[in-house]
């Protein structure tokens, strides 16, 4: 074992690697600093936090499992764009297919389909943590508003998504969501027609739905994800009640 | 040395930050560095966090996985625009707004209430009401008794007025829990700890309850043309 560590971390002192992560390895703190700030992912995070904040009770990790769904969706969304086309009606075909044709396609689907409906409900529990624990006061009320805006995406990202297989419960589920639009004062049913491409559910609105789902909110919602976490860093780190807290 | 010329100093900018190096830092109240106040240990974030985050999400994965594994996805029949089905529900997750539809016209269950609760989810931090930590009860509790009442009376009557049962009693059992921290003599236990609680933890918690109500009467109790159902009978 001590062997297979000396190459580990032989290998993250070399050349190639240090040309990479720019980082090399080491055991001291302030290499461990680096592995963060020299990353341009991790950066977004600060290089140490209080310990409190780790504690389950603190956040219940809802942030975080939010962010796992989000990227098993990323990952499962990839492969299941291998195999459908937005088109009417071979998407439905191409739903069969994944049922009886492709290779752990059933799988692939529920996965995909139990960590939308997963996704938000963690988000609005999170939500739900960091009101109650007081978390969204200043300095944070601007990530707060963060927040709802990446609520209000997951909430998009899900119903775009809910049309896709284009069976019953897809079609009817977006035409009860859609005729609450037209609802608008004056400008309901035009709303609605950007929206569908047309003014009932068709294929037009499944085009549209597929490239809000598959493209623009998925990017939108990476951005803000981004913004999120490095406000957290900017803010002071997660929310700890202070001991000496005038605020209680 | 002999007295010089005082330099002098002209405020301007100038984009070359090669030839216009000079620094002017202002302390100011607002923006002074924090001073330390607590001596909480600190952990890093490599690998202390990034381990537990890991952690935590390949729990997650395994979850779903597992769940996956045995329970499928739903794939009705394809999609047909002359068949509709009744009921015909949105996703889980605007049930409760499908529900309020059920009781007020479109143009108020389905625009102005979802605006007003998207707008009043934002506006949350930039209100002191909602900063303030201090119990309801804690000051003027008479005119905050009579607020409150009003308050619930004329939200009982709107919903009285629209037969929306399923909010109006949640709604008055939140006021009387509410009223259970209101007297001095509530200082032990469960009731001095409703007292100890502000006025934004009772808004939101009953936003909560009436949320998740609304949302499991849709989801599990309403049947054929928006009639009450048994789960079982749906
Ligand atoms: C895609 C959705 C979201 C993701 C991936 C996400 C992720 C996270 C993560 C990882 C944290 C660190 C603490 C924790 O794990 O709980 C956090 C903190 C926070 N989140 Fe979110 N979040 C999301 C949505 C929201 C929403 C809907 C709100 C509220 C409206 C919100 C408000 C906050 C605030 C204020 C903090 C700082 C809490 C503190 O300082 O203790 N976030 N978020």
């Amino acid at each position: 074992m001590p062997g297979l560590i000396d190459d580990i971390a032989g290998l993250r002192n070399s050349r190639v690697w240090r040309s990479v992560f720019r980082s090399g390895s080491g055991e001291s703190n302030l290499h461990r600093s680096l592995a963060v700030q020299q990353n341009v992912f991790l950066h977004l995070a600060s290089v140490k936090v209080r310990r409190r904040v780790l504690k389950f009770s603190a956040t219940w990790y809802l942030g975080t499992l939010s962010l796992g769904c989000f990227l098993i969706l990323i990952t499962t969304g990839i492969l299941l764009m291998l195999y459908y086309h937005p088109s009417v009606p071979q998407a439905y075909a191409d739903m069969k297919d994944l049922q009886f044709v492709v290779s752990a396609g059933v799988f692939l689907r529920n996965l995909h389909r139990w960590s939308a409906h997963a996704m938000v409900l963690l988000v609005f529990a999170h939500l739900f943590k960091v009101f109650y624990r007081g978390a969204y006061r200043p300095p944070r009320e601007f990530n707060w508003v963060i927040g709802v805006v990446l609520l209000m995406l997951t909430l998009f990202l899900s119903y775009t998504g809910y049309l896709l297989p284009w069976d019953q419960l897809a079609f009817w589920a977006i035409t009860v969501g859609s005729n609450i639009l037209a609802a608008v004062p004056v400008l309901g049913a035009k709303i609605r027609f950007l929206i569908l491409g047309g003014h009932t559910v068709n294929a037009n609105a499944l085009l549209r739905f597929y490239v809000l789902h598959c493209v623009i909110l998925p990017l939108v919602t990476v951005l803000f994800v981004a913004i999120h976490f490095w406000r957290i860093r900017k803010d002071g780190g997660l929310y700890v009640k202070e001991k000496t807290d005038d605020r209680n | 040395m002999t007295e010089t010329e005082p330099k002098e100093f002209v405020a301007s900018i100038d984009s070359d930050s090669r030839r216009t190096p000079v620094r002017v830092a202002f302390v100011t109240r607002r923006t002074s560095p924090q001073v330390r106040t607590h001596d909480d240990p600190y952990v890093m974030t490599f690998p202390e966090v990034l381990f537990r985050a890991a952690t935590a999400v390949e729990a997650l994965l395994l979850a779903l996985a597992l769940l996956s594994l045995f329970w499928d996805a739903p794939l009705e029949g394809l999609a047909d625009p002359m068949q509709t089905p009744n009921p015909a529900k949105a996703p889980w997750y605007f049930l409760g707004l499908q529900e309020l539809l059920h009781y007020f016209p479109p143009i108020v269950g389905g625009v102005l209430i979802p605006t007003l609760v998207v707008l009043a989810l934002i506006v949350i931090p930039y209100f002191g009401i909602n900063i303030e930590t201090e119990g309801f009860w804690l000051k003027e509790p008479k005119k905050r008794m009579r607020a409150l009442a009003i308050v619930v009376a004329a939200l009982s009557v709107f919903l009285i007025v629209f037969e929306v049962w399923s909010v109006l009693v949640p709604t008055i059992l939140i006021a009387g829990i509410m009223l259970l921290g209101a007297s001095p003599a509530a200082n032990s236990g469960f009731r001095k700890w409703l007292r100890m609680k502000p006025l934004s933890f009772w808004i939101m918690s009953w936003f909560l309850t009436v949320a998740i109500i609304l949302t499991v009467i849709g989801t599990f109790f309403r049947g054929a043309g928006w009639a009450l159902v048994w789960p079982w009978e749906a």
